[in-house]
């Protein structure tokens, strides 16, 4: 099977870009260089295409109930134009994928989007049909995906940027919030949303204007390697390498999002991440940074002074913005808490490193 | 796009380089090689002294988004080791046949040349 690919792959191949494979996408992975990019995201604007995001929308009378047990938060919090983070689980409380849940700005009913990671689109249409025939809900679901490009602008130049693309409408919209509005004429979601740990702005725009759009955002294009270090740097959790269903099984409360978990709600995997709660968790989500030479990557292992076992990384690079070596995985919770020196196994050699509370910077 | 390939070297499909004028030979990665990486970040090399074997792994260069084993194109003692890029490792990048030079290798002998890439060859195998 081919891979997906975004409205303005070749227009970005113009531009220079060079691409990666990631969840089925084929994806601009870097244009000029990560550290470029990177940089301009923290100090002024970026502006990434993140075609690739899931759309999965949900409508009808019971939109709300359905999404509210099939995700951990609660959606009933939402008022038209909020948006919130949550993960959805398994019957075990593993996390199958994090999303972002959009209450659409009322139009006659609770409506809601929400935006699974790439390749995930088709599985989360399936799991919300299905749970809904199964419980005989009134909702209709529909994947639009490859309806909508979604672009996301970061940085702190980024509100003068949008506020300029859209005169002056994206100064009305507050952190979290989403509204239609115009971007050189052309309808599109906003939300104040990212995952850079910048402020700023993600944009969904029909397929057709994607150009449109992602021209009038005018910045330094970036790819997916420096969205994954502006990430990582953040200790954001990326869907695939720091959790995966089969191969990274963790639930909320070991991936360190634990308060996107209200179980005050009934939603699958509910009554397991309760025992979790209760019981605590063996290992935790933790920030390591290397205190020698050397790049902390997915898979090392990290042990004590005695090369006791205390966990694995599941994330690394070098810190652009900090010129460190840093990286994020699951240390036992009790023998590893941040401050503890441990060692980081790089290719079997072990360097020293502390333990740390992610984010990495203050933004 | 189009990268540097001086003819004064020959190459590995692997993107190393080696200077053939007969005495002490240089290896570095080529430009090709660092473009593909991108920002470099780290890289590891045997010390002074230490045995290379051609085809066989001498050390790791790392760019922000990925790691890559180093191919040593010829056997034989390494006599230099480029130190500057241990706490300038981008040098990779700016300058990847000059200043981004790796290590210098007494070669046990000349024949190991014979089976490397001419710059022509190596430049229809990244076109």
């Amino acid at each position: 099977m081919g891979l997906r690919k975004p409205p303005l792959r070749e227009q970005h191949a113009s531009q220079g870009a060079s691409f990666t494979e990631f969840g089925g996408w084929e994806m601009p992975v870097e244009f000029d260089s990560i550290r470029t990019e990177h940089a301009a995201v923290r100090e002024s604007a970026g502006r990434f295409d993140v075609s690739h995001m899931g759309e999965i929308e949900v409508t009808g009378p019971d939109a709300l109930a359905l999404t509210n047990r099939l995700t951990t938060n609660d959606v009933s919090e939402l008022d038209p134009g909020d948006t919130q983070y949550s993960c959805i689980t398994d019957e075990e409380g593993i996390i199958l994928d994090d999303t972002m849940v959009f209450r659409l700005p009322d139009d006659g009913g609770p409506h809601y989007l929400f935006v699974p990671n790439a390749g995930h689109d088709a599985e989360m249409e399936d799991r919300w049909i299905e749970h809904r025939d199964e419980w005989g809900l009134d909702a209709t679901v529909r994947n639009t995906t490859e309806e909508w490009a979604m672009f996301a602008l970061q940085g702190p130049d980024a509100q003068d940027i949008a506020a300029e693309a859209t005169d002056g409408a994206t100064r009305d919209v507050s952190r979290f919030d989403a509204t239609f509005l115009d971007v050189s004429g052309v309808r599109c979601f906003t939300s104040r949303t990212g995952y850079t740990g910048e402020d700023g702005f993600e944009f969904l725009c029909p397929w057709d204007d994607a150009e449109t759009v992602w021209s009038a955002l005018d910045c330094q294009p970036c790819g997916l390697g420096s969205r994954d270090t502006l990430r990582l740097e953040m200790g954001f959790l990326l869907s695939g390498e720091d959790f995966h269903p089969e191969e990274e099984p963790r639930t909320p409360y070991e991936a360190g999002v634990g308060w996107t978990v209200d179980l005050d709600t009934e939603f699958v995997g509910r009554d397991a991440l309760e025992r979790v709660e209760r019981e605590g968790v063996d290992e935790r989500f933790r920030g390591v940074k290397l205190l020698e030479r050397g790049v902390p990557r997915h898979g090392y292992e990290v042990v004590d002074a005695d090369g006791e076992r205390l966990g694995h990384l599941t994330s690394g690079t070098m810190s652009p913005t900090l010129g460190e070596p840093i990286g994020l995985g699951y240390l036992s919770a009790d023998e590893a808490p941040p401050g503890t020196r441990v060692r980081v196994l790089v290719r079997g050699e072990p360097k020293q490193a502390n333990v740390v509370t992610p984010p990495f910077i203050d933004t | 796009m189009s990268f540097d390939v001086p003819e004064d070297r020959r190459y590995l499909e692997s993107h190393e380089w080696t200077t053939t004028d007969g005495g002490t030979v240089r290896v570095g990665i080529t430009d090709f090689a660092q473009d593909e990486l991108g920002d470099v970040v780290f890289v590891e090399l045997p010390a002074e002294g230490d045995e290379v074997s051609a085809g066989e792994e001498f050390g790791v260069v790392e760019s922000i988004k990925a790691v890559s084993d180093l191919v040593s194109p010829v056997s034989g003692t390494v006599t230099g080791v480029n130190e500057a890029l241990f706490d300038a490792p981008e040098l990779l990048n700016q300058d990847p046949y000059g200043d981004g030079w790796m290590l210098e290798v007494e070669p046990s002998s000349d024949e190991e040349f014979d089976g490397l890439l001419t710059a022509e060859e190596y430049r229809e195998k990244i076109e």
